[in-house]
């Protein structure tokens, strides 16, 4: 029986076995498909979901006598990436061949970098996430990004007994980000992954869709008693398409690893297979049979060389990455924690939020910081809120910077509440019409005429005399309810502040 | 009128341009004597079309007052490793029999480009592996010289571009293609009394010609003067976006500064070349080569080049190595070959396809290759050699501060019969003793015919240059032709 359980602050994932306590080894190799219009080596598209093979130049497939030539702009997304993790840039790197048969290889060749990659050290930072079991923010070593090239794709479903090759994706540009052994846990390897990809994902060099399998891991796990200061033998689970999936196969392969440990047996240096149905792992290969890949330097290639002005181009195109802007959002914005790490995590987020911020500052006329929470809470909570209740009814193309400025100008000028912001939004959402006039014709304005609110409130007071003796005598709770009784006379439409002025200067 | 036959590339283009004959009558000549000499196997391939219709083009661009290009009316044979458009493609393996590309080679287009046409592919040793031209697929080649010993025996044309050499020997062609790896023009030239020249590496794109060796394999021209060599290798070479490896520079007028005035030059002459056993008339035509230069103005100093010995060993390992790679794609899954045995799964192809598709010297080459490259071996074989590779470049840099040019046999004997090697490869490979030094180099080197040997074969001297000076290879090969005075022709036997 295993069981897990809490340990100390550095790596709180333990499993307890029969033997004594046993701790997790993980390091990641994440394949990203470099984003770019051609393939690394050719001239031919990298769309996805064309048909097959009507993506595939001469160098592709391998024709004789057909010669690759880098694709300058994959390699510039390379280097980005590699800036945007704070890595070492070799301005001089080598393309190396890795030989091996394989009918979606067409050259008998992958180009890769084996001996000179074009990005050496760096490092990312995990954020804490103590209900992950993340007690602090860690930083996760990254040995290395290459470029190389993918390999196509077999169809085994076309006819009975043949398979079918397409060498649509066959070149394409993938980025080789290799991960020191630095994750002990699986929240930890789904953390990296994350954050990985939100940084390919500012930098543009990868979309990072998982689905489509522009980003894939390959999880490497060993398993050690505490304490023991030499690793595990590793299995390595190839090409797992999710986080979701590479934590599970974390969580299976330790469960395996300890098992065969514990029942007296030896892990087996291997590839596996990762079953997302059942949620396991299988063998593929061990040692013995791997590959001799045969790496040399790739004779068609010259070293590729780059020079200053690249590199500084390179550098002068990154955007503000994900760690810089949750700091200038919990900064110069004054966001709360929880409100800037929700925000950063995606691109489309954070565009979304900061044009919004821009547009509602102007309508403002204020500076971004003081109208930054507002616009925080509206994007996080009140409108996907709306959105989300609205369902197919309600069509996001209606909803404008410029229209949620506009409510949000509103709700700052206390003109309507917080409900009334909704309601104009959600009206909005289904019609395009303008928040103004939404507010006027729809009667979703705050009365903030203190003419109709005195009146409202002497009329409750004189029907509740008792109570405004007992609010007086010092039963402060009362105030409450002068607030709500006023409130309703108002049909909800009184302005809570003005509504709380005119009753503390009435009640005295 | 004269046999247009005989006359070589600069002539026809020159008498067609005055209007002294028609593109098409030389076209016809030599597709005449193309039909006529099947006993030398030296075509795969023939193309008389392609020659009469690139002819007739010429001749209707001559008529309306237009510009003529380089190679405007000059009909050439193609070797057949260079891709050609909608004409097969084999580099002389079965594995590639039948392969007709969509696309055709950048070094074939620029020739058409400038009005050469083609009389067909010539013959090879198979993906341009050997020195005798045994290997093809498609047959050996004959050479068109025969001893004068009484003997029959049918000799080797040199290899692997030996269906150039002896096409050009015989008159079948004014010039063809060739590709040098590691002394595939140079050794035929040599073999059949023509001149050819590999030039520096990079110079001509490699674009579209089948892969031997990455790093060394060149192309150039191979032509029965050095004045015709330089007209064709200026049509050949150029800077190709398509091949990484291509030199991005211009390309000098060759043909135009042309000189055989050495004075002011010095002409190395590298002792590691005296090997022992070395055949005494090989010698002594290099003592000849020596003094026709010398009588040009030139200087000649002795120079070192220590790590020879090793080029040879360091080559036979670059080259498979390099081909065990490039060799992959011929895997029976996109085009050529396919050997599919009933019920047979996708690694059983793989090796019934190779196992038909290729010859003994490229199975042993590749198996060669795989040997240097595997895990525990790379670093004694491979990561060695091209440490070797390097010395033998400093040799070279160190020799030319001391000269311009480097004087040496081509060859260490001269041709051989057919069959006579094809049993010992190290033999065979022993061949390229002379002119592997400067492919491991990249540098441009160049064969021309010296004399013939006592049983009337011919010899061949070899020029090696500086990177990116083939015109002082040429020049003193220039030297050499004026003052050999060789003219003899092989006699028609085919």
């Amino acid at each position: 029986m295993l069981r897990r359980v809490s340990g100390g602050k550095m790596s709180n994932y333990r499993i307890e076995g029969a033997t004594g306590t046993w701790e997790v080894v993980i390091g990641l190799e994440v394949h990203a498909q470099v984003t770019s219009n051609a393939k690394l080596f050719s001239g031919a598209s990298t769309q996805f979901g064309a048909e097959p093979n009507s993506q595939v130049s001469l160098v592709d497939a391998a024709m004789p006598g057909m010669l690759p030539v880098p694709n300058r702009e994959c390699i510039r997304q390379a280097v980005r990436t590699g800036m945007a993790i704070e890595a070492q840039i070799n301005a001089w790197s080598r393309f190396d061949r890795k030989n091996y048969f394989y009918a979606d290889l067409p050259q008998g060749y992958q180009i890769s970098q084996l001996y000179h990659p074009l990005v050496g050290k760096g490092s990312l930072t995990i954020e804490a996430d103590e209900k992950a079991g993340i007690p602090e923010d860690k930083v996760i070593g990254i040995e290395r990004i290459h470029v190389e090239q993918d390999a196509g794709k077999l169809m085994h479903d076309q006819h009975p007994t043949m398979s079918y090759v397409d060498l649509n994706r066959t070149g394409v540009a993938l980025m080789e980000i290799v991960s020191d052994p630095d994750m002990t846990s699986p929240a930890e390897a789904g953390a990296y992954i994350r954050k990985l990809r939100a940084i390919l994902r500012y930098v543009g060099s990868c979309d990072g869709n998982m689905e489509e399998g522009s980003m894939r891991a390959d999880v490497n796990v060993s398993v050690r008693k505490v304490g023991d200061t030499e690793l595990g033998t590793r299995t390595e689970t190839k090409n797992v398409n999710s986080v979701r999936f590479v934590m599970q196969a974390i969580e299976h392969e330790v469960q395996r690893q300890i098992d065969v440990l514990e029942d007296g047996g030896t892990i087996v240096q291997e590839t596996r297979l990762f079953d997302p149905n059942t949620g396991t792992t299988r063998s593929m290969r061990s040692k013995e049979d791997a590959h001799d890949y045969r790496y040399f330097p790739d004779p068609d290639l010259l070293p590729l060389e780059l020079e200053q002005e690249f590199l500084d181009e390179c550098r002068a195109s990154l955007p503000e990455l994900p760690d810089a802007k949750r700091a200038r959002y919990t900064g110069e914005l004054g966001l709360t924690d929880y409100n800037a790490r929700e925000l950063t995590a995606e691109v489309e987020t954070f565009a979304r939020f900061e044009t919004l911020l821009a547009e509602t500052a102007k309508a403002l006329g204020k500076p971004e910081a003081k109208v930054a929470t507002p616009v925080a809470n509206w994007s996080l909570s009140v409108a996907p809120g709306v959105i989300k209740a609205l369902g197919d009814e309600g069509d996001m193309a209606n909803a404008t910077p410029e229209r949620q400025a506009a409510i949000l100008k509103m709700q700052d000028a206390g003109e309507i509440s917080g409900g009334q912001a909704k309601e104009i939004f959600e009206i909005v959402l289904k019609t395009g019409r303008e928040p103004d006039e939404i507010a006027d014709t729809e009667g979703l304005k705050q009365v903030s005429d203190t003419g109709a609110i005195e009146e409202a409130i002497e009329k409750i007071m004189a029907a509740n005399e008792d109570k405004v003796a007992e609010y007086r005598g010092g039963k402060d709770k009362l105030f409450g309810f002068f607030v709500g009784q006023t409130m309703k006379a108002m049909q909800g439409k009184a302005n809570p502040a003005v509504v709380n002025q005119i009753l503390k200067d009435k009640l005295g | 009128m004269t046999d247009l036959t005989n006359l070589g590339v600069k002539a026809i283009r020159d008498g067609v341009a005055a209007g002294d004959f028609t593109a098409r009558e030389v076209a016809e000549s030599f597709n005449a004597n193309v039909a006529a000499a099947a006993a030398l196997n030296a075509f795969i391939v023939t193309t008389p079309e392609h020659a009469l219709a690139a002819a007739d083009a010429v001749d209707a661009k001559r008529a309306a007052g237009e510009e003529l290009g380089a190679m405007a009316g000059v009909p050439i044979g193609m070797k057949d490793l260079f891709a050609t458009r909608g004409v097969q493609t084999s580099a002389a393996s079965a594995i590639l029999e039948g392969f007709k590309p969509e696309y055709e080679s950048t070094v074939s287009q620029k020739l058409w480009d400038a009005g050469a046409g083609m009389l067909g592919k010539l013959n090879l040793d198979q993906f341009a592996m050997g020195s005798s031209n045994e290997t093809s697929h498609f047959g050996n080649v004959a050479n068109p010289w025969k001893a004068n010993d009484g003997g029959n025996a049918v000799l080797a044309p040199g290899g692997s571009s030996g269906g150039s050499s002896a096409a050009v020997a015989a008159r079948l062609a004014p010039a063809a293609t060739g590709t040098d790896t590691g002394g595939s023009i140079r050794q035929p030239a040599a073999f059949t009394g023509i001149s050819g020249i590999k030039p520096t590496y990079g110079r001509c794109s490699r674009w579209g010609i089948v892969a031997f060796a990455s790093s060394l394999d060149q192309a150039g021209p191979m032509a029965r003067s050095v004045e015709d060599c330089a007209v064709m290798l200026g049509a050949m070479a150029g800077f190709d976006p398509k091949d990484s490896t291509s030199l991005d520079a211009p390309v000098p007028d060759w043909a135009g500064a042309l000189s055989a005035d050495l004075r002011g030059k010095k002409v190395g002459i590298p002792k590691e070349y005296r090997m022992d056993g070395t055949d005494a008339e090989i010698l002594a035509s290099w003592d000849d080569g020596i003094a026709w230069l010398k009588d040009a103005g030139a200087e000649v100093v002795d120079v070192s080049l220590p790590h020879t010995k090793y080029a040879l060993p360091a080559y036979y390992i670059v080259a498979p190595a390099e081909a065990s790679s490039n060799l992959a794609r011929y895997d029976g899954v996109r085009y050529g070959l396919r050997d599919l045995p009933e019920g047979a799964g996708l690694q059983d192809m793989y090796a019934a396809t190779r196992a038909a598709g290729f010859g003994p010297e490229v199975k042993r080459r590749i198996m060669l290759g795989t040997y240097v490259l595997s895990a525990g071996f790379y670093d004694a074989y491979y990561t060695q050699a091209m440490k070797v590779r390097t010395l033998i470049q400093r040799d070279f840099n160190e020799a030319f501060e001391k000269c311009d040019v480097i004087l040496a046999p081509t060859t260490p004997t001269a041709a051989f019969p057919l069959g006579d090697k094809l049993d010992d490869p190290l033999a065979m490979y022993l061949n390229d003793v002379f002119s592997v030094p400067a492919s491991l180099a990249g540098l441009p080197a160049m064969s021309v015919p010296s004399r013939l040997n006592a049983k009337g074969l011919p010899l061949g001297l070899q020029l090696v240059g500086k990177a990116m000076d083939e015109q002082m290879v040429l020049n003193a090969g220039l030297a050499i032709e004026q003052r050999a005075g060789f003219d003899a022709a092989p006699g028609k036997w085919w």
